[in-house]
């Protein structure tokens, strides 16, 4: 039987060759970040033995710069790391919180974004949040470099869009202007150590109390983390008033294709999604106001 | 297949020591380097038994490979006392009853001794927080908490 293999490259050019060669050769591997999935997916009987790469000593994907134009996270930054980074917790206020609400202090140690994304669980707390910011993933391959939206990167439930030979070397977000804030909330049973039951990311840009712009994404209600237009559409040039949030929640709960399980109803779910979209674009909105 | 050689350093010494790659960092320490006193509870990340410091951050070291210990320096529950000198949170966990089978009691020692080198003066609610990540079927938590709370006041005004 085949036995499990490890290798750390240095280097994006020498990851991408080895992604390459294995692909090539038809030999399973798979990137190894922050591991919290991937050890546990490993001890389940589904498993092959495979090649790990672990790009935790790559320098690019150990950036996490802020800059006035934009902010980079790499594919090995752990939320634990990003918790630190004051900037980064200014800017994008919802994206921590969501980062932050993903497991405990030992799996925030470890765990990354860029992890949760590639996972594509359907409940995946951070990646409604990276879809309001308007995170772009930078995909690495043999070929070279492409960008890609998150919203368009999650394909199915556990499905990527990644090619064979590619991999997920960071992600790249405009730098919020100081008239936009973002806020993430998520439903779940209990306080701490849970999955969300359902989930929405809003990002809002405030001119004059009147909103300009935003990005509304869902999360747990779906196969994957939806964008959804319609319910920034009905924030777009209003004052967050009454009807505009209720027409934003309903557009949520319209975008919504839950499922039934131990968690949740369908009902509960896209009746809980338009509440969720209406407190979170109140704390986006409060944020943006300085409160 | 061949083992993989690993060098790394664990409670402030030079060690090296042979894994397979797929062997986590906590059957290392078990199985390979002798430290029993990192326990296994569930083995998927979820208990915080098995919680130990690589490179100042606190992890399940079950759910780290031990390949991934090259070049790292960890810190397990066999390096928190100074020789027979016992460390105030093992003293208070002691002084409170704050344990009963013992095996969620290694991690929560490191958990706990890695929030108090962040955080000298947590409140109960961050403790609760900190320690959330580390469950306990015995105590129902608050002898734990109280002696968190005791170890962190003695550190800061020691007697």
């Amino acid at each position: 039987m085949e036995s499990y293999a490890y290798s750390a490259p240095a280097s994006v050019a020498e990851t991408v060759a080895l992604l390459a060669g294995h692909a090539d050769a038809g030999r399973a591997v798979q990137i190894l970040a922050g591991g919290t999935d991937v050890l546990v997916q490993m001890k389940g009987p589904a498993h092959t033995p495979r090649t790990l790469l672990d790009i935790k000593k790559l320098d690019e994907a150990n950036r996490l710069e802020v800059t006035p134009e934009d902010i980079y996270i790499g594919a090995a930054v752990s939320s634990a790391r990003m918790n630190e980074n004051a900037e980064l917790k200014s800017a994008l206020p919802g994206l921590m919180e969501a980062s932050d609400l993903i497991g405990s202090t030992q799996i925030q140690g470890r765990a990354t974004i860029c992890g949760n994304l590639c996972n594509a669980s359907p409940a995946g707390d951070s990646i409604p949040a990276m879809i309001a910011a308007g995170a772009v993933c930078d995909l690495a391959s043999a070929t070279g470099r492409r960008e890609l939206a998150v919203e368009d990167f999650v394909v199915g439930v556990g499905k990527n869009a990644l090619e064979s030979g590619e991999f997920l070397l960071g992600l790249r977000l405009p730098m919020p202007s100081t008239q936009t804030k973002d806020a993430y909330l998520r439903f779940t049973p209990r306080t701490e150590m849970d999955i969300a039951v359902a989930g929405v990311g809003i990002s809002l840009t405030l001119q004059d109390l009147v909103c300009t712009h935003a990005r509304v994404a869902i999360g747990a209600v779906a196969p994957t983390a939806r964008l959804v237009p319609e319910a920034a559409a009905a924030l777009v040039g209003s004052t967050l008033d009454d009807d505009a949030l209720e027409a934003a929640a309903q557009a949520c709960r319209d975008a919504a294709s839950p499922i039934s399980d131990k968690r949740g109803t369908v009902e509960f779910r896209r009746k809980i999604v338009g509440v969720l979209c209406k407190r979170a674009a109140a704390q986006a909105a409060a944020r943006v106001q300085g409160n | 297949m061949a083992r993989m050689h690993i060098e790394s350093t664990i409670n402030g010494e030079a060690r090296e020591f042979l894994c397979d790659a797929d062997q986590s960092m906590l059957d290392v320490l078990r199985d390979e380097l002798g430290l029993t006193g990192t326990k296994e509870g569930c083995g998927t990340g979820d208990c915080g038994a098995c919680s130990v410091l690589v490179d100042g951050r606190l992890v399940c070291s079950c759910l780290m490979l031990g390949a991934e210990a090259q070049g790292a320096e960890i810190e397990t529950i066999e390096g928190i006392a100074e020789n027979e000198k016992l460390h105030p949170l093992q003293t208070k966990f002691l002084e409170n009853a704050a344990l009963q089978c013992g095996i969620c009691t290694p991690g929560i020692i490191v958990a706990a001794k890695a929030l108090l080198e962040k955080d000298p003066n947590p409140d109960e609610s961050k403790i609760r927080y900190w320690l959330a990540g580390n469950l306990c079927r015995c105590t129902g938590y608050d002898k734990i908490i109280r002696a968190v709370q005791d170890a962190a006041a003695e550190m800061s005004h020691p007697a």
